[in-house]
C-alpha cells in the first residue's frame, strides 16, 4: 500500500514561478531557464510513490533538489505544481491549520545539522514535539525519557545539546523525531555531518530501530554507500529530475544513464552483491548414492575436476574430486560416501560478498550456497567472486541469467524428482 | 528694431531676477515647518492635555515611590544588593566587590542621594524603553513593511540632536523629572528596537525550521524559539539603551531632572570644575555597574558560546 504518493511535482524558485512553469513543462533545460528568467528549477516533474514501512532513499549531487523534495512533503517549502498524497489526503490543499496538524501527528523530521534547540536540555528537546501538541508535562517527559533510553542517551537528560558530540546530538535529533510517534520520518542528510565511524553506527542504529518500528522513511543522502545500506529503494535526482528509481541491486547493476553510472562507479560492490546474485546455478549435482565409476564418467564428460554431492532430498553433503573418485572406482566402492569431502565452506544466499571474501580466501574449495534446510542452491567458486567484483559485465551476465538460472534449477529439480539420471 | 529692444529689456530683467534667485535664497517660498510643528504641538497639548497630565501624575507617583523606597533603605543595603546582582550577573566576585566599593566612594563624595535619584530616573526610562522597544522590535522583525517604516524613523531619531527632544517634552509634561524620563526614553529607544529586530532576524533559521517541522504555530515559534535565542542581542539592546540614557543625564537636567546631571550642570554654571568632576565620576561608576550587569546577563543567555564539555553522566 502506498503511504505517500507524489504526482508531477514541480518547484520553481523565483518571484513568478507560475509564469515559468509552462517553459519547465516544455522541457527547457534548467540552465536555460535560469539564464532567461532568473528562476531556479528545484523539482521538475517528480512522480513516485513510497510504500508503507519502506525506507525510501533519495540520492543526488549537491543542488539536485533533494532537500527541496523532502521539504515539499511537509510543506516547509510550497510546491509550484503537482500533487502529494499522504494516506489519501491531498497535502498541498490542506489549510494552514491542517498542515500544522499533519506535521504534529504524522511527520517527524531529522536535520543534517541537527537543528536542536540550544536553550533546552536534551530531554526538553526530545519532548519538544509533544509540547507543541500541548501534551501535559508529566506525560511528555515520561515519553521523552523512553526515547532517550532507546537511542542510548540515558544519563544525559539535563545536558544542553551543545555539550554533546555530533553523534550524540543526532541521537537527540532522532529521539526528538520519534517521540511524537510519527508514521513518516523525513531525514535530510541526517548522518552527513558525522564522521565515518559514527555515521556507520547511526546507520546501524536506524536499521535496528526500523526493524521494530516499521516507519515509512524518506532518507536523503548524497552518499551511495549509505543509500545502498539503508534503502529498500533508491531514487536518483539530477537537476530536479528523477533519473532512476530502483532497488539497490538494480541501481548498481543497471544504471539508467551515465549520471547514475558515475555514481555507481566507485561503489564497493562487495557490500551490495549477495551470494544469491553472484552464485553459479548451473552446476551439475551428483547424488551420493551414485557408483563411483558412473560419477567419474559424468565428470569426464562435463570436463569437471570437482563435483557437488547431494542426498536424495538435494541436501548438500560436500564435494568430490575426480582423482579420488577414480581411486574409489578402482577400489570398487558402492557409492560416493567414502570419497566425500564434507568439510567445505557454505553460506546462506543473502550474505554479501564482503562477508564471504574471508571465507573464500581461507579455503581452496568453492563455497556452496545452501538454504536454511541445507538444500543446495548454487556454487561460489573463488574465481566467480573475483570476477563479480571486478567487472560490470560479469554481473550483468549473472543477473541476466538469474531468471534463466532459476528456471534451469527448477527444471533440474523436476528431473531429479522424476528419477532421471543426473547426466 | 522695436521688437529687438523689447526683447532686450525683458532679457535684462530676466537676468537680474535670475541672478538674484541664484545669489540669495528666495524668501517668498519658505516652508513654514516651524509654525506647523509648533501649531501641531500646541493643538496636541490643547486637545490631549488631560491625558498628558494623567501620565505625568502617574509617572511622578511611581518615581517618588521608588526614589523614596531606595532613599529610605539603608545605603549599605542598597549597595550590597547592587553588588550581589552584579555578582550573579557576571559571575565575577572581584568585579562585584570593586563596583560596590566605588559606590561607597561616591557616597563619600556626598552624592549618595543624587546617585539614587539618577538611578531611579534611569530605571524608569529603561523600563519604558524596553516595554515599548521590545514589541516594536518584534513587529519589525516579523514584518518587512513595519521594518521599512521604522528604519528611516530610527535613523532620523538617532541623528537628530538630543536637545531637540527636550522641547516637546517640556510642552507635554512641563519642566521636571517626567519630561526628563520621556526625553531620555525617546533618545534610548532606537537601539532597543534595532537590536531586538536584529536579534530575532539573526536566529538560526535551521532551528526555526525544525520547530516548524514539528507543527509549531507562529506564536510558539516566536516565544519558544526566536525570543529566547535572540536574548543575547536583545540584552545588548537593553545595555545600549541604558548607556544612551546615562549619556542623557546631564542634558535632561536642563529641563529639570534632578540627580547627578543637575550637579554637573551646576558645576558648569558656577565654573566649579571639582563639583562637575565628582558628579561626572559618579555617572561613570553608574554606567560601569549597569553595563557589567546587563552584559553579564546577556552572556549568560548566549547558548552559542556555552563551553562544549563532551557531557558527563548524571
Ligand atoms: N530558497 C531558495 N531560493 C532559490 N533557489 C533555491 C532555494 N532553495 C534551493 N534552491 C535551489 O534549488 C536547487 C535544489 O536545491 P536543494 O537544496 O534542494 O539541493 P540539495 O540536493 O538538497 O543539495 P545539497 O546536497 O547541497 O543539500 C538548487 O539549485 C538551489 O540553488
Ligand atoms: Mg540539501
Amino acid at each position: 500500500m502506498a503511504k505517500i504518493e507524489v504526482h508531477n511535482l514541480y518547484k520553481i524558485f523565483g518571484p513568478r514561478p507560475q509564469e515559468v512553469l509552462s517553459q519547465v513543462q516544455a522541457e527547457v533545460p534548467k540552465d536555460e531557464i535560469w539564464a532567461k528568467t532568473g528562476h531556479t528549477v528545484g523539482l521538475d516533474n517528480i512522480s513516485l510513490s513510497v510504500e508503507q514501512g519502506e525506507t525510501f532513499v533519495v540520492m543526488g549531487l549537491s543542488g539536485s533538489g533533494k532537500s527541496t523534495f523532502v521539504r515539499c512533503i511537509n510543506r516547509l517549502i510550497e510546491a509550484t505544481a503537482g500533487e502529494i498524497l499522504i494516506d489519501d489526503s491531498q497535502v498541498l490543499e490542506l489549510s494552514d491549520r491542517e498542515i500544522k496538524q499533519l506535521r504534529r501527528e504524522k511527520l517527524g523530521m531529522v536535520f543534517q545539522r541537527f537543528a536542536l534547540l540550544p536553550h533546552r536540555s536534551v530531554i526538553r528537546n526530545v519532548a519538544y514535539g509533544l509540547r507543541v501538541q500541548g501534551v501535559a508535562r508529566e506525560e511528555r517527559l515520561q515519553r521523552a525519557q523512553h526515547w532517550i533510553d532507546v537511542v542510548g542517551l540515558s544519563g544525559y537528560e539535563q545536558v544542553r545539546p551543545r555539550q554533546l558530540s555530533g553523534g550524540m546530538q543526532q541521537r537527540v535529533g532522532l529521539a526528538r523525531a520519534l517521540c511524537t510517534d510519527p508514521e513518516v520520518l523525513l531525514m535530510d542528510e541526517a548522518f552527513s555531518a558525522l564522521d565515518p565511524l559514527i555515521r556507520r553506527e547511526m546507520q546501524d542504529e536506524l536499521l535496528r530501530l526500523q526493524q521494530e518500528l516499521h516507519k515509512t522513511i524518506i532518507f536523503i543522502t548524497h552518499d551511495l554507500d549509505e543509500a545502498l545500506r539503508l534503502g529498500d529503494r533508491i531514487a536518483i535526482l539530477k537537476d530536479g529530475r528523477l533519473v532512476q528509481i530502483g532497488t539497490p541491486i538494480e541501481i548498481i547493476t543497471r544504471p539508467a544513464d551515465y549520471y547514475v553510472e558515475a555514481f555507481v562507479r566507485d561503489v564497493n560492490r562487495a557490500r551490495v552483491l549477495t551470494a544469491k546474485v553472484v552464485m553459479d546455478r548451473e552446476v551439475a549435482l551428483i547424488p551420493v548414492s551414485t557408483p563411483p565409476q558412473d560419477a567419474l564418467r559424468g565428470m569426464r564428460k562435463l570436463n569437471q575436476y570437482l563435483s557437488y554431492v547431494v542426498d536424495h532430498n538435494r541436501k548438500y553433503l560436500g564435494v568430490v574430486l575426480a582423482e579420488q573418485v577414480a581411486s574409489a572406482s578402482k577400489a570398487g566402492d558402492p557409492n560416493l560416501a567414502g570419497t566425500l569431502i564434507a568439510d567445505t565452506p557454505t553460506t546462506t544466499p543473502d550474505k554479501v560478498l564482503t562477508d564471504l571474501l574471508a571465507v573464500s580466501a581461507a579455503s581452496t574449495l568453492p563455497i556452496a550456497v545452501v538454504d536454511e534446510q541445507g538444500v543446495f542452491l548454487g556454487a561460489l567458486p573463488k574465481a566467480l567472486i573475483l570476477r563479480a567484483l571486478a567487472s560490470e559485465h560479469e554481473i550483468l551476465r549473472v543477473l541476466a541469467s538469474e531468471q534463466e538460472g532459476e528456471e534451469l534449477l527448477s527444471a533440474k529439480a523436476a528431473a531429479w524428482e522424476a528419477g532421471e539420471d543426473w547426466d | 528694431m522695436n521688437l529687438f529692444s523689447q526683447l532686450g529689456t525683458w532679457f535684462q530683467e530676466c537676468r537680474a531676477s535670475l541672478s538674484q534667485i541664484l545669489t540669495t535664497f528666495p524668501e517668498g517660498c519658505r516652508i513654514p515647518l516651524k509654525e506647523w510643528s509648533n501649531d501641531g504641538l500646541r493643538s496636541l497639548v490643547r486637545n490631549y492635555g488631560n491625558i498628558f497630565d494623567i501620565v505625568n501624575d502617574q509617572v511622578l507617583l511611581i518615581l517618588y515611590r521608588l526614589e523614596g523606597l531606595l532613599l529610605a533603605l539603608p545605603w549599605w543595603l542598597v549597595i550590597l544588593a547592587i553588588g550581589v546582582v552584579a555578582w550573579s550577573a557576571s559571575g565575577k566576585r572581584g568585579l562585584a566587590v570593586g563596583l560596590a566599593l566605588s559606590l561607597v566612594v561616591i557616597g563619600m563624595f556626598g552624592l549618595w542621594d543624587d546617585t539614587v535619584r539618577t538611578l531611579t530616573i534611569m530605571l524608569l526610562a529603561t523600563t519604558l524603553t524596553v516595554l515599548v522597544g521590545l514589541p516594536i522590535g518584534i513587529l519589525a522583525a516579523t514584518s518587512r513593511t513595519v521594518q521599512a517604516i521604522t528604519n528611516p524613523i530610527l535613523d532620523g531619531m538617532q541623528t537628530l540632536p538630543s536637545f531637540v527632544y527636550l522641547i516637546p517634552m517640556v510642552f507635554f509634561f512641563g519642566l521636571g523629572n517626567v519630561a526628563a524620563i520621556f526625553a531620555t526614553f525617546t533618545y534610548a529607544v532606537p537601539p532597543m528596537i534595532r537590536l531586538t529586530n536584529l536579534g530575532i532576524r539573526l536566529v538560526d533559521e535551521q532551528v526555526v525550521e525544525a520547530s516548524e517541522a514539528f507543527g509549531a504555530s507562529t506564536v510558539q515559534v516566536l516565544w519558544g524559539v526566536r525570543l529566547p535565542l535572540a536574548m543575547p542581542t536583545i540584552m545588548a539592546g537593553v545595555n545600549q539603551a541604558i548607556m544612551m540614557a546615562l549619556a542623557m543625564a546631564v542634558i535632561a537636567s536642563m529641563i529639570g531632572a534632578r540627580g547627578l546631571g543637575a550637579e554637573v550642570l551646576r558645576g558648569v554654571n558656577n565654573g566649579n570644575f571639582g563639583q562637575g568632576l565628582e558628579a561626572g565620576l559618579a555617572i561613570v561608576v553608574l554606567a560601569i555597574i549597569l553595563d557589567r550587569i546587563t552584559a553579564g546577563y546577556g552572556r549568560r543567555l548566549d547558548y552559542s558560546t556555552e563551553p562544549a564539555q563532551g557531557g558527563g553522566r548524571g
